[in-house]
C-alpha cells in the first residue's frame, strides 16, 4: 500500500466533497434537523397538559396537593373553576384537557381512606391524556407526599436516570448512533456506485492503485465527517434538551469511532453489491430499518423475542446504544462495556474484509 | 514467440458473454512504435479487445502478452507502463483540470518534483493552462478529450490504448488530436486506436478491420487498397435513385453507395460488371455513365464486412 496513493484518494474524495454542496449541507443538517423532530416528536410522555382546578373544599391540605401536582409538570394549571357546572363546559369547548377536582369534604376523606379524595376528569378524546390521566392516578395521595415514594399497590417507582421521565434523554442519545448509520452506510453506499456509473472506475483501475488504497481512501474522509456529526448532535442534545453527560467524553469518542467505522464498511459492502447509485440507496434502506426496529432504538430489546435478539446482535446499531447509553446516562466506562465494543471491532473486520475482497481490479 | 520488437501479441484471443462471443479467436500482432488502428462498426469488438489486452476483462480463451507481460497475469505490473484512454470521458467531472492531473500524477507514483513541471509541460502542449482552475465538467468536447489524453500520457507510458477517442469531437479537433498522437509516436510511443472513422483509419500505420469479434482484413490501408479483392466503379447519372434500383441486385454488386450525384460501386472480382450494368441500364431506359475508379478505405471495410456477413450467413 502506497500512502501518497492512499492520500490522493483521500484528497480527491474530500475535493468532490466540498464542490457537491447538498450532501456538504446534509452532514450538518441531518443530525440537527433529525434530532429536532425526533427529540421533540417522540415523546410518549405528554407534558403540561392544560387543566383547570375546581377546589370545593380550599383548605391549606386542599391548596398543597394542587400545587404539588402542578409541580410534576404533567399539568399546567390554569382556570380556576367555582362550580361544578363549569367542568363540563369547559371539556366541551376543548379549553382544557383534564379538570381537577377537590370536593368540599376532602379532608375528611383523606383522613378516612375510603373514597377518593380527589377526583381527575378527562378529556377521553384523546388516547395521549388518557396515559397523561393514569399517570397522574398514581400520584400519591396519602402518607408523605413526594415523586419516588410507595404507593398503595406497595409499587415503588424508581425512576433513577431519567427522574423527570423526559423522552429526549432517552432519544438523544439513540439519535446519534441512528444518524450516523443512515448517513454514513447511504454516502459510502454511493461512493463507488457513482465511480462506476460515471465512468471513473474504468480508468481508476487501469492504474496502480490497489483496491485496499481505494477503499481506505474512499473510507477515511467519511470517519471525519462521522465524528462531527456526533459532535452535532451531543452539543444539540445539551443546547436543546438538556441531555445529561454523565461518562467520560473521550470514551464516547472512541466508541463512535468504532462505530462509524463499522457503517462506512458496511455501506462499502453496499457499493460493492450493487451497480447503479439507486440501487445502493434501496439497499441501505433495506438495511437501516431493521436497525431502526430491533436495536432497541425504538422498542426495547428485553420485550422483543428471541429470534429478534439475535438478529439484533448481529447489527451495529444495537452495540452502540448499549455503548453511548451506558456512557452518556448511566456514567459507565468503555472497558465496563467491553463486550459491546468487541462486537463492533468484529463486525468492522468481517465487513472490511468482504467488501475488499470484491472490490476487484477487473471490469467482469 | 514475442520479440523485443514486439508490443502486443494476442493468440486465440476470445470473449464470451453468455453465448456471445463479443472477441472471438481473435489473433494480433503489434510492433513498437506502430499507430495500430481498430476499424469496426459498433459492437464488432474493439472496446472488449483493447480492455482485455489492458487486463480489466479476463479472457475466455487465448494467450496475451503485452510489453513482455502476460495477461492477466502481470496485469498490475503492466498497468504502471501503459496509459488508457476510455471512450467515455472519464476523469472527474467535479474536479479541476489542474486537480484531476495532480491526482493521476500521485495515483501513477509520479513523484511529485517530477509532476509539477510534466503537468504544466503538458497544459501547455495541449493548450489547456487557461483551463487550469476550471472544472473538467465545463470543459468543451475537445478540451475535455485533450485532458484525457494529458492524463493518460502523463506517466509517460510505453503503449496507449485508445478506444474511440474522437467520438464526441469536431472534425476540427479530431484533426489536431491525431496530430498529437503521431507526436506521440514519434516520441517512440506505442499506439492502439479504435475508430469507426474512415480518415482517421486511413493515417494509421497498420490497420486491423474488425466485424463480429474477429479481425476481418489487416495491414497497412496502402496494402489493404491494392489488395481490395474486387474493383470499383464510379457511376454517374442525372437518376441516381432509379439507377441504384436497377443495379442493386446486378449478379457479383457488394455494394452501392450514393456519393452526391453520383454512385460507387464495389463490385465482385470475377469482372463483367460494365457490361451487366449496360445491359440493365438499357432495358430500363436509364442514362448512365460508368468508369473505373481506384478503391478507398471505405471499399475495403465494405468488402470485408460483407464477405464475413456471408460467411455468417451460411450453415456453419
Amino acid at each position: 500500500m502506497s500512502l501518497r496513493r492512499l492520500a490522493s484518494i483521500v484528497v480527491k474524495e474530500l475535493r468532490q466533497l466540498r464542490r457537491d454542496r447538498l450532501t456538504f449541507a446534509m452532514i450538518i443538517g441531518v443530525p440537527t434537523m433529525q434530532l429536532v423532530l425526533f427529540g421533540y416528536a417522540i415523546n410518549s410522555d405528554v407534558r403540561n397538559l392544560e387543566t383547570a382546578v375546581l377546589d370545593q373544599a380550599n383548605t391549606a391540605r386542599s391548596r398543597e396537593l394542587v400545587a404539588q401536582m402542578g409541580a410534576t409538570g404533567v399539568v399546567a394549571l390554569g382556570r380556576r373553576l367555582v362550580s361544578t357546572a363549569e367542568v363540563d363546559a369547559v371539556l366541551r369547548a376543548g379549553e382544557v384537557s383534564a379538570v381537577l377536582v377537590l370536593p368540599p369534604d376532602f379532608d375528611t376523606r383523606l383522613e378516612r381512606r375510603d373514597r377518593p379524595a380527589v377526583q381527575i376528569v378527562v378529556d377521553g378524546s384523546e388516547q395521549v391524556i388518557q396515559a397523561a390521566a393514569r399517570q397522574l392516578a398514581s400520584f400519591p395521595l396519602y402518607e408523605n407526599r413526594g415523586w419516588t415514594q410507595r404507593q398503595g399497590s406497595g409499587i415503588e417507582v424508581v425512576n433513577l436516570y431519567n427522574p423527570e421521565r423526559r423522552a429526549p434523554v432517552n432519544t438523544v442519545p439513540g439519535l446519534v448512533g441512528l444518524i450516523v448509520t443512515m448517513t454514513m452506510v447511504m454516502f459510502t453506499a454511493l461512493a463507488l456506485v457513482r465511480e462506476r456509473e460515471r465512468g471513473n472506475l474504468e480508468m481508476l483501475i487501469a492504474t496502480p492503485v490497489s483496491p485496499w488504497e481505494l477503499t481506505i481512501g474512499k473510507i477515511l474522509p467519511f470517519v471525519g465527517i462521522g465524528l462531527v456529526q456526533t459532535t452535532v448532535v451531543l452539543v444539540l442534545g445539551d443546547l436543546l434538551f438538556d441531555v445529561p453527560f454523565r461518562g467520560v467524553l473521550w470514551q464516547l469518542y472512541v466508541a463512535a469511532l468504532v462505530f462509524i467505522t463499522a457503517n462506512l464498511s458496511l455501506g462499502l459492502l453496499v457499493s460493492t453489491l450493487t451497480r447503479t447509485q439507486f440501487q445502493a440507496m434501496q439497499l441501505s434502506f433495506f438495511l437501516f430499518l431493521p436497525q431502526i426496529l430491533l436495536s432497541g432504538f425504538m422498542f426495547p430489546y428485553a420485550g422483543m423475542p428471541v429470534a429478534a435478539q439475535y438478529v439484533a446482535e448481529v447489527l451495529p446499531l444495537t452495540h452502540f446504544l448499549r455503548l453511548v447509553r451506558g456512557i452518556m446516562l448511566r456514567g459507565a466506562t468503555i472497558t465496563e462495556l467491553w463486550p459491546s465494543l468487541a462486537a463492533l471491532g468484529a463486525f468492522v473486520a468481517v465487513m472490511l474484509a468482504i467488501a475488499v475482497s470484491r472490490v476487484h481490479k477487473r471490469l467482469d | 514467440m514475442a520479440s523485443a520488437e514486439t508490443a502486443i501479441h494476442a493468440r486465440g484471443l476470445t470473449k464470451r458473454f453468455g453465448t456471445l462471443a463479443a472477441v472471438d479467436r481473435l489473433d494480433l500482432t503489434v510492433r513498437r512504435r506502430e499507430v495500430y488502428g481498430f476499424l469496426g462498426p459498433n459492437g464488432s469488438g474493439k472496446s472488449t479487445t483493447i480492455r482485455m489486452l489492458c487486463g480489466l476483462l479476463a479472457p475466455s480463451a487465448g494467450e496475451i502478452e503485452v510489453l513482455g507481460l502476460r495477461i492477466p497475469r502481470d496485469a498490475e505490473m503492466l498497468k504502471r507502463r501503459i496509459g488508457y484512454m476510455t471512450q467515455k470521458f472519464s476523469l472527474y467531472e467535479d474536479l479541476t483540470v489542474g486537480e484531476n492531473l495532480a491526482f493521476l500524477a500521485a495515483v501513477h507514483d509520479v513523484p511529485g518534483a517530477v509532476a509539477r513541471p510534466r503537468i504544466a509541460e503538458l497544459l501547455e502542449r495541449y493548450r489547456l493552462t487557461k483551463q487550469r482552475k476550471q472544472l473538467a465538467g465545463t470543459l468543451s468536447g475537445g478540451q475535455k478529450q485533450r485532458l484525457a489524453l494529458a492524463g493518460t500520457v502523463l506517466h509517460k507510458p510505453d503503449l496507449l490504448f485508445l478506444d474511440e477517442p474522437t467520438s464526441a469531437v469536431d472534425p476540427q479537433s479530431r484533426r489536431e488530436f491525431w496530430d498529437s498522437l503521431f507526436e506521440l509516436a514519434d516520441e517512440g510511443t506505442t499506439l492502439l486506436v479504435s475508430t469507426h472513422y474512415m480518415d482517421e483509419a486511413e493515417r494509421c500505420t497498420r490497420l486491423a478491420i474488425l466485424d463480429h469479434g474477429r479481425i476481418v482484413a489487416d495491414g497497412t490501408p496502402r496494402e489493404l487498397m491494392d489488395g481490395l479483392p474486387g474493383a470499383t466503379w464510379l457511376v454517374e447519372t442525372d437518376e441516381p435513385r432509379q439507377v441504384q434500383a436497377a443495379l442493386h441486385d446486378l449478379p457479383g454488386v457488394i455494394a452501392i453507395a450514393q456519393i452526391g450525384a453520383s454512385l460507387r460501386v464495389l463490385a465482385a472480382p470475377e469482372g463483367g460488371f460494365e457490361q451487366g450494368a449496360a445491359a440493365r441500364l438499357a432495358t430500363a431506359g436509364l442514362m448512365a455513365a460508368v468508369h473505373a475508379t481506384g478503391p478507398n478505405l471505405e471499399d475495403v471495410f465494405v468488402a470485408a464486412t460483407a464477405k464475413s456477413a456471408e460467411r455468417a450467413r451460411e450453415p456453419a
